[in-house]
């Protein structure tokens, strides 16, 4: 592995800090205070919701580069009592913490 | 009066951490993995923590170590940084409305610690009138300084950490999404685009789309549950 010069990493962090921060703020900052259409406050309702199956589904269904539907994948089988006390109990920290003791348990178990 | 008293109503602090506490556990294992990540790729102790303070972008910290231990351009990194966090333009955009009287320095400071988990919390909140000011500074700061603390753990424990997998640190990131999503299954429509938007996801992921996907699903998603509301059930909530 090549040696990293630390001031280009850091140049490099600042650029990242740059193009991640401007989307964070500007909607924020220059649409707030205005009315916002209707039909766009409803497509806005649904992203939450979207953009975090978004995130969830290949983590779980795609853990190591391929589709994995079998038993043998730990973080689908873990995720049904995490689903399951989110869904139950509305905890939110219980489910996290459910999810990763079964994760953890479903690996210690098979070896 | 007590310190936290001077900055916001009695008991903020309280709720507050009662409301980040999952995002907690769930940061602080997943920065301690990028932590240990950014150090073996050959990152300084300071740059590894500096990423976590100034960008503050979980995948897209774990994708820019990948770029960096790989010899990528700086205009590679950035741009990639770019394309991967512009579904926080969404994420903006989706909290102005409850946020119309904030000071822009209020605003610039939410916008800072803006995530997808802190996105959840607040858009959770939502539904319960408008936020108050000090509860959700401190949520987003404490989340911060979780993910923080945990790349500082991780960057410390460096190289004699071999593995994350046996206490299940990875699966941390799903836990924690799992457990926000199912705050926002509020109706059917939102289940059903919800799915789609999964689905979908995964399919560009297997197909190659690693970028573009999650923003590509999640405005399908989206889009596909106005039209249903606006036009075929428009009496469904």
């Amino acid at each position: 592995m090549a040696v990293l010069d630390q001031t280009d990493v850091f140049v490099t962090i600042a650029g990242m800090a740059l193009a991640t921060y401007l989307p964070r703020a500007a909607p924020l900052v220059f649409l707030s205070g205005r009315t916002l259409p209707p039909l766009a406050i409803r497509f806005l309702g649904f992203v939450p919701a979207c953009v975090l199956a978004a995130l969830l589904f290949p983590s779980v269904l795609v853990p190591a580069g391929t589709l994995d539907l079998s038993a043998g994948n730990f973080f689908l089988l873990g995720s049904v009592p995490a689903v399951l006390v989110a869904w139950r109990t509305g905890s939110f920290f219980g489910a996290v913490a459910v999810g990763m003791a079964a994760v953890a348990a479903l690996r210690f178990f098979s070896g | 009066m007590s310190l936290a008293g001077r900055f916001g109503p009695p008991g903020f602090l309280a709720r507050a951490s009662v409301r980040v506490a999952p995002v907690v556990l769930g940061y602080v294992p997943v920065g301690f993995a990028y932590g240990v990540l950014a150090k073996n790729a050959g990152l300084s102790t300071g740059n590894v923590l500096g990423m976590s303070v100034l960008v503050f972008a979980g995948s897209a910290q774990f994708i820019a170590v990948g770029m960096l231990a790989a010899g990528a351009s700086l205009a590679g990194i950035v741009l990639t940084t770019f394309v991967v966090n512009l579904r926080h333009l969404l994420f903006s955009a989706a909290l102005s409305p409850a946020f119309g009287a904030w000071r822009r320095r209020d605003l610039a400071l939410v916008a800072f610690e803006l995530t997808d988990e802190t996105f959840a919390l607040h858009a959770a909140n939502q539904a319960k009138g408008p936020p108050d000011r000090a509860e959700t500074l401190a949520v987003g700061i404490m989340a911060q300084v979780a993910w923080v603390a945990g790349t500082a753990i991780g960057a410390w424990a460096g190289a004699s950490v071999g593995s994350v997998r046996p206490i299940a640190l990875d699966f941390a990131l799903p836990a924690m999404f799992i457990a926000l999503l199912a705050g926002q299954i509020k109706s059917r429509t939102h289940l059903f685009v919800a799915l789609f938007s999964g689905i979908l996801s995964t399919a560009l992921a297997l197909g190659g789309v690693d970028r573009f996907g999650v923003l590509a699903a999640t405005l399908a998603g989206a889009v596909l549950g106005t039209l249903w509301q606006s036009w075929i059930r428009p009496t469904s909530s």
